[in-house]
This record gives C-alpha cells, sequence and structure tokens, in this order.
C-alpha cells in the first residue's frame, strides 16, 4: 500500500478549475516531485492535502486514514508537515523556539505545569531542547539557536523551515520550493541535506521545485502540472524526456 | 402614531448614521483599515460649524462650506502623516495609530475648546411640517437630514460609476497592485478617498448636532463607532450597505430606546454588531475575503 | 558553571530585573511614606499605579503577545470591581474575618473576569483585526450599559433583582439595596493598600513571564507570528487564543478588585470602565512597549505621576500621549522606516569590520 494515495482530487475557484482530476501515489520512503509551470496548481495541491483547502471531489489517504475534510491540524497530527513557498515562520521568535514550537505535540504539559514550574515542566523542556539541537545540527543552524528567525539570511530561513516541519515527526513531508532564492552552491548542500533526511528520518518527500538540476538531481519521480491536469508521471528521467512537457516548459 | 414617529425619528438619526457610515466603508475598502478617527473629524467639522456661527456670527452657509473644506483637509493632512507611512505594515499597528488619532484630535478639541458641553444651533431654520392634522410633526431638520442622505448617495454612486477617478477607486479597492501596475494614480486614489469621506463627515456631524444640539470634544467617538457598525452591518466596501445598513441601525437604535430601555439602547446598537458579526460577518451586502496561502 | 546575574538566561534575566525594580521602588516608597516625604494626593495615586500597571501587563499580553487588539479590557476590570464588591457588599454583616473576605473577593472577581473573557473570548476570537477590535469594544460597553441599569437588592426572602429602578425591587422592611443602578454599590470598605497592590502586581507579573516562558507561550507568540503556519505545525489555535485572552481578562479583573476596593462608591463609568478607559491602558501598552511586560508596568507608573510632578504640563498630557503614541507606531512599524533602519545597521556593521581588517 502507497503511504500516500490521491485519486480524482479536484478543486475549482469562481468557476475555474484549479486542479482537475488530480491523482498520485507516493511510496514509503520515496523522493517525489511535484513540477510544472506557474500557476499550474501544484501549491493548491499541497493545499488540499494539507486541509488549508477542501478538495471538490476526490480522495487523500494517509497511511490508509481518510484525510479529506479534515482541519490542517488534525492533518499535521495524522502525518502530514509541510513548508511554505512565501516562508512563514515564527519571525520574532529565536530559532530554538520555531522549532520548540514544532515538537509542541511531541511535547506535552500544562499550562499551570508551565507557570508554576513543576518538576515536569524542567523535564519536558529539557527533552525539548536536546531534541531541538539535534535537528538544528541537520541542518547547520545549531549556532545560530539563539538569533530571532527573521534576522536569518533566506537560505538558512528555508531551512529552518524544514527543521520545524520535521519536528511534528511526520510520515510525509512537503515541500514547497526548497530552492527558491537559492545560489547554486547552496542548492546542491540542500539537495544533500534532503537526501540525508530522507535517509536518516526514514521521511517520505514530496516536493514542488522549479529546479530542474535539483529536480532531475535528487527527485526518484514526478508528476507534471499543467493547467490543473496531470501532463506526465512517472520515473523522474523518462517524464522529463516527454515531449509533451518539454512543449509546456518551453512553451509553443 | 408614536411609532410612526419614532420610525422618522430613526431614518432620520439612520441617514447621518449612513453618510458617517460612507467615510468608513470607502476608506475600508480602499485602503483596508479602519480609520478610528473619523467619528472625530466628525466633531471638528461641528466645532468649525459651532465657532463660525455662534461667536463671529458667520452665516450658515458659508459656515458649513467652511466645515467641510476643513474636514476634507484634515482628513487628507491625516492621510498623509499617520497612515501613509503604515501602508504595508502590519494591520494591528495602523489599527493603533488611528486610535492615536482619534485620541489626539478629542485631546486637541479639549484643549482649544474646553471640555464643556456647548449648545448648537441648528443650521436649519425653517417650521416644522405638520401631517395629519397635526398629529404627526416632522421637524425641518429631519426632512433635511433624509434629504441630504438621499442626495449623496446618489451622487456617490454616479461618482464612481461615471468619472474616472470613481474608476480608479473601484480599482484600487479589487486590486491595489494591480490597480498601480495598470497606470492608477494609488496615492491619489486614496487621498481623494479619505477627502471625500471626510468632507461627508462634516456633513453628518453637522446634521447630527442640528438635530440633538450637544457638542463635546466626545461628540464624535459614540456616533462614529456605531456608524462603524452600520458600515459592518451592510457589508463593509459596500456603498449601498452603508446607506441600509445606516437606516436600519438608525431605527434599532431610537425604537430600542422608545420601547425596551433609554439607557441601554447604546448596548442594544452594540448587540447588533456582535450578532451580524457573528453570523454573518461579511455583513449584508458584503463580499468574502480569502486568505492567500 | 559559574552562577551570577550575568550567566542567567535572558529571559530569567529579565524577569528578575523587573520583580527587582518594583521591590526597589516600593521599598523606597515605604521608607518616604515612615519620613513623611509623600504628599497626600500622591498616596492617593500609589493604589492607582498598582491597578494601572495589573491592567497594563493584562492587555499587553492579549495585544504584545497575542496579538490581538482588545479595546474592553475596561470591560473584564469593570467585571472584576463589581462582582468582588457585591461579594464584599454580600458578606459585611456575616463577620467573616476582614482578611479572608478581601481574599475571597479577590477570587470572585479574578474568576468572574476569567468567566466573562472565557465567554466573550469563545466567539470574538473567530474574528480579525479590526472586527475583534471594535467587538471588544462593543462588549466592554455594553458591561457598562447593564452594570448602569442592574439593581439588586436583599431582605429576609433573599435577593431581589431588578432592572428598572429601586423601588420596583420591592424589598422588604428589612431590605438592602446593595446594586444601585448608576449610583452603583455603596459603602464598601476601603481595603486595597500600597502593599497588596504591589503583591497583586507582582503576582500578575509572575503568572505571565512565566506563562509566555512556557510551551503554552510559544503557541500563542507562534499563532500572532504566523496564524496559518502555526496551524500547520499542529498548534490549536482557538485554545491557544482562548487561553491567552481569557488569562488576559482574569489579570485585568485583579485589577478591577484593586481599584473598587480602594473606593467607598463604586460606579460604572466611562471615565473609569469605558473604552476610553481601555485606550489609556493601550497607551501604556503601546509606549511602554508592546511585548514588554516591564515596559508597561514603567509607562503606567510614569504617564499616571508625571502630570501631578509637572502640574503645568497636565492640559497637555493627554495631547502629548497622543502625539508620541503616532510617533512611537509610526517609527516602529513604519516599513520604509525599518528597512532604513536595517540598512543603517548593516552598514555600521561594514564599517567596524573593515576598521578590523
Amino acid at each position: 500500500m502507497a503511504l500516500l494515495e490521491v485519486s480524482n482530487l479536484s478543486i475549482s475557484f469562481g468557476g475555474l478549475r484549479a486542479v482537475d482530476n488530480f491523482s498520485l501515489n507516493i511510496e514509503k520512503n520515496q523522493l517525489y516531485g511535484l513540477i510544472g509551470p506557474n500557476g499550474a496548481g501544484k501549491t493548491t495541491v499541497f493545499n488540499m492535502l494539507t486541509g488549508v483547502y477542501r478538495p471538490d471531489e476526490g480522495i487523500i489517504r494517509l497511511d490508509g486514514q481518510d484525510l479529506v475534510g479534515k482541519k490542517t491540524i488534525e492533518i499535521n497530527q495524522a502525518g502530514i508537515a509541510r513548508t511554505f513557498q512565501n516562508i512563514r515562520l515564527f519571525g520574532q521568535q529565536t530559532v530554538m523556539d520555531n522549532v520548540k514550537i514544532g515538537l509542541h505535540n511531541q511535547y506535552e504539559y500544562s499550562t499551570l505545569t508551565g507557570i508554576l514550574r513543576l518538576p515536569k515542566y524542567h523535564s519536558m523542556e529539557k527533552a525539548m531542547n536536546e531534541k531541538a539541537i539535534d535537528l538544528l545540527k541537520v541542518f547547520e543552524l545549531e549556532d545560530k539557536a539563539d538569533y530571532l528567525a527573521s534576522n536569518l539570511p533566506y537560505g538558512q530561513q528555508r531551512k529552518l523551515e524544514i527543521a520545524r516541519a520535521l519536528a511534528t515527526n511526520p510520515k510525509l513531508l512537503l515541500l514547497d520550493e526548497p530552492a527558491a532564492g537559492m545560489n547554486p552552491n547552496e542548492t546542491q548542500e540542500l539537495m544533500d541535506t534532503i537526501r540525508f533526511v530522507r535517509d536518516n528520518f526514514d521521511m517520505t518527500i514530496l516536493l514542488i521545485e522549479h529546479d530542474m538540476r535539483l529536480v532531475a538531481g535528487i527527485c526518484e519521480d514526478l508528476t507534471v502540472l499543467n493547467f490543473g491536469q496531470v501532463l506526465a508521471q512517472g520515473d523522474t528521467k523518462t517524464v522529463l524526456k516527454n515531449p509533451e512537457v518539454i512543449k509546456a516548459y518551453l512553451g509553443e | 402614531m408614536s411609532f410612526l414617529s419614532y420610525l422618522i425619528n430613526g431614518l432620520s438619526l439612520g441617514s447621518v448614521y449612513a453618510i458617517i457610515a460612507l467615510g468608513y466603508t470607502m476608506v475600508y475598502g480602499i485602503a483596508k483599515m479602519l480609520n478610528f478617527a473619523h467619528g472625530d473629524v466628525i466633531m471638528i467639522g461641528c466645532y468649525v460649524v459651532f465657532t463660525l456661527m455662534s461667536q463671529y456670527g458667520v452665516h450658515p452657509g458659508i459656515s458649513i462650506l467652511a466645515a467641510i473644506l476643513i474636514c476634507t483637509c484634515l482628513g487628507v493632512v491625516i492621510e498623509k502623516i499617520a497612515y501613509k507611512p503604515l501602508r504595508g505594515a502590519n494591520s494591528l499597528a495602523v489599527l493603533i495609530t488611528a486610535i492615536g488619532v482619534s485620541y489626539f484630535l478629542q485631546n486637541l478639541a479639549l484643549l482649544i475648546f474646553g471640555a464643556d458641553t456647548k449648545s448648537f444651533t441648528s443650521v436649519v431654520n425653517m417650521p416644522p411640517l405638520h401631517l395629519a392634522g397635526g398629529k404627526l410633526t416632522i421637524s425641518a431638520v429631519t426632512i433635511v437630514t433624509v434629504l441630504s442622505c438621499i442626495v449623496i448617495m446618489i451622487a456617490l454612486m454616479l461618482f464612481i460609476r461615471k468619472t474616472r477617478a470613481g474608476q480608479a477607486m473601484l480599482a484600487v479597492s479589487e486590486d491595489r497592485d494591480a490597480a498601480q501596475l495598470m497606470g492608477v494614480n494609488v496615492n491619489g486614489t486614496i487621498s481623494l478617498t479619505f477627502a471625500i469621506g471626510s468632507g461627508l463627515a462634516a456633513i453628518a456631524g453637522i446634521l447630527l448636532c442640528s438635530a440633538y444640539p450637544t457638542l463635546s470634544p466626545y461628540t464624535g467617538a459614540m456616533p462614529g463607532i456605531k456608524a462603524f457598525t452600520a458600515a459592518v452591518f451592510g457589508g463593509i466596501g459596500s456603498i449601498p450597505g452603508a446607506f441600509v445598513g445606516g437606516l436600519v441601525l438608525g431605527i434599532i437604535e431610537i425604537l430600542g430606546r422608545a420601547y425596551i430601555s433609554s439607557q441601554l439602547s447604546d448596548a442594544i446598537v452594540f448587540a447588533v454588531l456582535i450578532l451580524v458579526l457573528l453570523i454573518k460577518p461579511t455583513g449584508l451586502l458584503g463580499k468574502p475575503i480569502q486568505e492567500k496561502v | 558553571m559559574k552562577t551570577g546575574i550575568k550567566n542567567m538566561k535572558k529571559e530569567v534575566r529579565g524577569q528578575l530585573i523587573t520583580y527587582g525594580l518594583v521591590i526597589g521602588v516600593f521599598i523606597i516608597v515605604q521608607v518616604m511614606l515612615s519620613l513623611g516625604m509623600i504628599s497626600n494626593l500622591m498616596q492617593g495615586l500609589l493604589v492607582p499605579l498598582c491597578t494601572y500597571s495589573i491592567v497594563a501587563v493584562a492587555l499587553n499580553l492579549c495585544v504584545g503577545y497575542l496579538g490581538e487588539l482588545s479595546l474592553g479590557h475596561a470591560g473584564f476590570m469593570c467585571v472584576g470591581a463589581f462582582s468582588s464588591a457585591f461579594f464584599t457588599k454580600c458578606t459585611m454583616t456575616t463577620g467573616l474575618n476582614e482578611n479572608v473576605r478581601f481574599f475571597l473577593a479577590l477570587l470572585v472577581g479574578t474568576l468572574t473576569a476569567a468567566l466573562f473573557g472565557y465567554l466573550i473570548g469563545i466567539p470574538v476570537l473567530r474574528l480579525r483585526g479590526d472586527y475583534l477590535a471594535i467587538v471588544t469594544l462593543a462588549f466592554g460597553e455594553i458591561i457598562k450599559n447593564v452594570i448602569n441599569v442592574l439593581y439588586i437588592g436583599r431582605d429576609s426572602a433573599g435577593f431581589h433583582f431588578g432592572m428598572k429602578d429601586e423601588t420596583s425591587l420591592g424589598l422588604g422592611e428589612d431590605g438592602e439595596v446593595l446594586v444601585n443602578g448608576a449610583k452603583g454599590i455603596m459603602r464598601t470598605p476601603h481595603q486595597s493598600t500600597f502593599t497588596i497592590g504591589v503583591i497583586l502586581l507582582l503576582i500578575s507579573l509572575f503568572v505571565c513571564f512565566q506563562l509566555v516562558n512556557s510551551r503554552s507561550g510559544r503557541a500563542i507568540m507562534a499563532i500572532r507570528d504566523n496564524r496559518i503556519a502555526a496551524e500547520s505545525v499542529g498548534i490549536p489555535i482557538t485554545k491557544y487564543k482562548l487561553l491567552a485572552f481569557t488569562i488576559s481578562a482574569a489579570i485585568a479583573g485583579i485589577g478591577g478588585v484593586l481599584y473598587a476596593h480602594n473606593l467607598s462608591t463604586l460606579t460604572a463609568q466611562p471615565a473609569n470602565f469605558g473604552y476610553n478607559m481601555s485606550i489609556m491602558i493601550l497607551v501604556f501598552v503601546v509606549l511602554g512597549g508592546m511585548g514588554s511586560f516591564r515596559g508597561s508596568v514603567i509607562a503606567a507608573v510614569l504617564l499616571t505621576m508625571l502630570p501631578e510632578i509637572l502640574r503645568g504640563l497636565a492640559d497637555y498630557r493627554m495631547l502629548i500621549y497622543a502625539i508620541v503614541l503616532i510617533a512611537m507606531m509610526l517609527f516602529n512599524w513604519s516599513p520604509k522606516l525599518i528597512e532604513f533602519r536595517k540598512k543603517f545597521i548593516a552598514d555600521v556593521f561594514k564599517k567596524k569590520e573593515k576598521e578590523a581588517a
């Protein structure tokens, strides 16, 4: 059974079919790419997968669990975490606290415990700090732990967003243009990091990306979206040679 | 008959709310902010007329024109100094600044005119209308107020439909960035919106004080908030909505005062606001706003 | 490991400095009081100073940390004041120990304000931004209006309620009017002292500091910084908004209790519980710095005392506040100024690096 099963997903905005009959299966531990020209509906797919939008039709299953109609919070708890195309960090909090907010549902203690600093507060905070530092190390952000998130350079903000998403302990990680705004060196580094996350966290990753070097370099399978419809689907090499795909990217 | 006269009073008060609500709704639609100081512009307009008429014996017509002119300028200046630098900033910051402006105007008036309540002389100097054999009396102010409101509404609708400036306003309220790309002068349009809204506030204030002839630095605050309620009720951003919302709210307030409790009339109006926002936050005639992710 | 104030975590240090400041001022005032160096007028201000500080801290939790502007905090203060004063009035003749009674009144006031905060928060917190501000304002005004037409009396038959006037209560001969509409609650004991005020302020600060530096506090600030991202990492938005709002209302209620027990007659007027008061408190919060509890206390104290010290300035006080408020908002939030500051700082850094090289 595939980890993520999506079938016949459709949504319209004001009569315009933004995504039409979208289907996708992702196996556990796969690195999967979702590509397509601007406005093809890629982020809309992410928004449906994470419950920001409710699809008009279709089925979304994660590990066999039906997700359509669930709220964003419930979907996160079911095991999907994401990053955003336009970075959404908690800018006025430290890098460390951003990750600790991601750990919110892993390490619980009550508000009263927190206010009164009961023993459980100390043990939980200690565990959270250790876990958060471990995650930051993966992204080489541990020496920036006390910085305000909004003061990080762009590339590191993108990394911090991934670290925060990972902190929620997901089964499936959705990355929305993780390499946007990065220079070639940073992109190369990011590719290594993504592979590392997949291997070491036993993670399944679905990513949207425009940088073809990254897509060709790390994605095993691809789905190409054009005008809301699936144009091609399959293993990366075959899909990228597909004349329809080349046409859609280069134009007539 | 008493019900009918309450209804007419409600229409009159509602017309004032409608004119004030126009200022809120236009500014909200175009600048996407709640101009908390709008109510205090009303108060400034009233003080201008009061000073000119009662202290210098200026003709009411000229006093009114002066008040409209001063309020128009005031609106534009407020926008330039306090709101324009914050364009694109967090909406909480804009709102707090607007509250600051409101606070400033109130305390400025307090300093200049004193805290004591002034009795305002009505600008309408005509005999009341007697109907149904003298059983129903409608004051001239009431008639002038309702008529002014209707005229203003029609003029404003025509302005927006028929003129380039009006079309620019529509464009900016739909999508500011797109309008800018299409060559619309966004800053000019926002200034114009504040100018019109504030000019209307002066008219509304004068009508309000002619009907309820007391004037203090806090005169504008409550009607301002209630008119905002009216704008929300009708659907913020919608001009016909402001009209409908204003009238309904005015009638609710007067009937509530007459039949439920005079002390609770404000509470009733606010309860209406809360109900509307909770049941249909977009108001009667408003459009929903979607947040982009 | 070294100990000492320099090696402490930043947040802990900030917290201790604030407590130290409050206690320091308290001791100085006590010494000055015993030496008779404080005028009667100033003595009369001591409890209100604590009251405003507490409410400002409460509002800062709501505005600075939750990121929602409430214009109804005077309403929560009003609820705390009236519920506690009502309790005190009811139990005055029972022979209850005075201190126990005050403590119970404090609990009653705080919990009632919390309950109102919770009940009002459920519908209100669904709204965003400007709408939320205006609806909290509406609730605050409704609370004030309703209290002004509320009549409660008691006789041997029990409690009587009315919304019209004193006589409509239909009290027996042994009856006593407890809440008398617009005339409020009369002849309540003065029990608020400066010492109690300072203790309550310290408790309020403690609760707020510990809250924002805990798991729940981080969740609250996450919602403020980016609601959509907070949802995406599984933070239950409504729960934490409601939590912060309720605690904020409860602390405003504490301020109300202190306020009520500093007066012999408690009435709800626009000046004390109207939205002008809410805005006054907001001025303290903004001038003290949104997100800084210490700033709120300092601003509340300074801005309340200044006009008393500089008599000539009293007339201009509000106007100056307004101008400073607008100027501070523009300085702190104008996108252009923020960019300018960032550039400026970056330039300074570059120069230093060059000099170093």
